[in-house]
């Protein structure tokens, strides 16, 4: 499995488009005025499939969007929700921002990293969680907060944290 | 203190978002009566008439930002519903998003009949994945009912909505990065001119508007602009959502009639502090507001005017609530932090200046500022702010003024000691109701 951006292939086999990706992008192209809108959806298409975003899937991307690699890395890169690299089982994602600091979003994260044994940024050895930080997820009314995966959860607590993270086991 | 709910007239049963309960609240009666009734040009005139201000942030008068389309275009007009709802402190808008969509819906029908747009596009941020899910699922039953699609009941009249989701960046909630994004394109802002209503969405005319704006156009069309006018104060009319949060008893969304005294509201609605704790700070609307002390919000009422009067702006309308025993300084580092982080880059005083304000505000905190480091502070945003493309610059330079200003006995404890004096934590609060 590749690990650095050096070592990902833009023809790799694995990262294909299947035929209903395709299916679903060309109709995405036909909802907009220009083909070049269908963009951020085929992403969230393409990160759907293979939880990240492929170097391999974006060469075939812009052939279909007619468009550069280079146009949709910027893309890519320019936005926190696309993953440039492989992501966990399960993408943790505290926020940092100020109302869940108020309420105790330190602890939190101090409790997460003690407990999955990694840095903020950084995937357990087994793949099975990442933790990241992130900025205001507009649920600052139940701070603490954070979203695993689509899922929010709020109001957290350590014990909490220790509930939910044995619910994913 | 009146209880008038426009926008959150419904009970949170789980159900409020479908459109059987957006129609026993008498929902789309108003777009039914509007087009055989109204002109395009009387609905305009009905908003103006309201004297209805933004709700995203600027307070700009929504009626008078339609007149601005040009009138001769032979491009096609398109409106864009602002559902990035970025700015930190605010969520006021995914509650109308997951659980009054259809008051939304029916606001963007009878506005793109007002400035005579085919096609909108609701942009939704791209982490409120049950807001996104909620509203498609509402934007699908219109569509099924006849409201939404090729032709409205009786007008042949056409209107499309299309759901965006968004991927994560703060600066694309500003009209033109937020335009780049539906386009496929980075989010980064345009230079303006051309303004949006003359070249905006894919080069046509476009007109942007909050999902909290939009959605009080069917209160302002059944019941006529002077009715809704009369709500609120001279300047600032209506209802208005706030999202409060930070260390009070009760956060949470609510509905207030502008002009509200604010510390009543923070008392009796809110709980008042957690932990039965004083006030220390006020974030009135959103971290890019300026800073109160409870002094400054003796007096305060809720409405752009006043808010403005003692010192601040009303913003979103997201009430950040600071107790005693917080240390100012580690709360900057966290708003110099997003700040830092969400600039886009493209002018050299915001992509530098917020990152030497971050490092001169952490070296403070960590104990090692020097005194000069507080002046450094503000000739630094005196460099950035009104020397950039986009708001966004200036946003990073309010709480920075402020805190010094207001706090500036902070800084110099920070620096005098050589360290945090609450030892680089927040204080943690935990009693709530
Ligand atoms: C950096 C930045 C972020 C913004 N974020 C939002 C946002 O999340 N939601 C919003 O409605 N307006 C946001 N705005 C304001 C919009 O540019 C625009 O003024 C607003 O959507 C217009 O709608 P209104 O007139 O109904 O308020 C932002 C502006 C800037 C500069
Ligand atoms: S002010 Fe900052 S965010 Fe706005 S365009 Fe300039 S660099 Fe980008
Ligand atoms: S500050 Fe954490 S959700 Fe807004």
């Amino acid at each position: 499995m590749a690990t650095s951006p050096s070592t990902y292939k833009v023809d790799d086999p694995e990262y294909k488009l299947t035929p209903e990706m395709q299916t679903k992008i060309d109709e995405l192209v036909s909802k907009f005025p220009e083909k070049n809108s269908a963009l951020m959806p085929a992403l969230y298409i393409i990160q759907d499939e293979f939880g990240w975003i492929p170097p391999a899937a974006i060469s075939q991307l812009a052939e279909i969007l007619d468009t550069t690699p280079n146009k949709i890395y910027s893309v890519v890169t320019f936005y926190t929700m696309y993953n440039e690299k492989p992501v966990g089982k399960y993408h943790i994602q505290v926020c940092r921002n100020v109302s869940c600091s108020l309420m105790g979003a330190k602890h939190i994260v101090d409790h997460l990293s003690e407990k999955l044994n990694i840095q903020p940024g950084e995937t357990t050895e087994d793949k099975k969680y990442t933790l990241s930080l992130v900025e205001c997820l507009g649920a600052c009314g139940s701070a603490p907060v954070m979203m695993i995966n689509d899922t929010y959860y709020e109001n957290l607590t350590v014990k909490k944290v220790d509930n939910i993270l044995e619910s994913l086991q | 203190m009146s209880d008038l709910k426009i926008l959150l007239n419904f009970e949170r049963n789980g159900k409020s978002h479908t459109l059987e309960s957006y129609k026993q609240r008498s929902g789309y009666k108003t777009v039914e009566a509007a087009f055989k009734k109204y002109s395009p040009a009387d609905i305009v005139e009905e908003v103006k008439k309201s004297g209805i201000r933004g709700r995203g942030g600027a307070g700009f008068p929504a009626g008078l930002k339609w007149s601005f389309l040009p009138k001769d275009s032979d491009k096609p007009v398109y409106l864009i519903c602002n559902g990035d709802e970025g700015e930190p402190g605010t969520f006021k808008d995914r509650v109308i998003l997951e659980e009054n969509p259809h008051m939304l819906i029916e606001g963007i029908i009878l506005s793109s009949y007002a400035i005579n747009a085919k096609h909108a596009y609701i942009y939704i941020r791209g982490e409120y994945g049950y807001a996104l899910r909620q509203t498609q699922q509402a934007v699908d039953e219109a569509y099924k009912a006849g409201y939404l699609g090729e032709k409205l009941p009786g007008t042949g009249y056409q209107c499309d909505i299309t759901v965006h989701k968004g991927a994560g960046a703060y600066v694309v909630g500003d009209e033109t990065g937020l335009m780049n994004s539906i386009e496929g394109k980075k989010g980064q802002t345009r230079n303006k001119p051309p303004f949006p209503a003359v070249e905006g969405l894919y080069g046509c005319p476009t007109i942007i508007n909050n999902v909290e704006t939009l959605a009080s156009v069917p209160y302002i069309v059944e019941n006529g602009g002077e009715v809704y006018g009369k709500i609120g104060t001279e300047k600032s009319t209506g209802t208005k959502l706030l999202s409060v949060s930070g260390h009070v008893r009760k956060p949470g969304v609510y509905e207030v009639i502008m002009g509200d005294s604010f510390m009543d509201f923070l008392k009796n609605q809110c709980g008042g502090i957690l932990d039965g704790k004083k006030l220390k700070a006020v974030i009135p609307g959103g971290s890019s507001t300026p800073v109160l002390r409870p002094e400054d919000c003796e007096k305060m009422t809720i409405d752009y005017e006043s808010i403005t009067a003692a010192g601040s702006s009303l913003g979103s309308g997201a009430v950040i609530v600071i107790a005693e025993g917080t240390c100012m300084i580690k709360l900057l580092e966290v708003l110099a932090h997003f700040y830092h982080h969400e600039s886009c880059g493209q002018c050299t005083p915001c992509r530098e200046g917020t990152g030497w304000l971050l490092k001169i505000i952490k070296r403070i905190e960590e104990g090692g500022g020097k005194m000069e480091d507080i002046d450094t502070l503000t000739s630094i945003t005196k460099h950035i702010a009104f020397h950039t493309i986009c708001p966004l610059g200036d946003a990073a330079c309010g709480p920075i003024d402020s805190f010094v200003e207001k706090f500036r006995e902070e800084f110099v404890e920070h620096i005098e000691k050589g360290g945090c004096p609450y030892n680089g934590k927040f204080t943690r609060l935990q009693k709530r109701i």
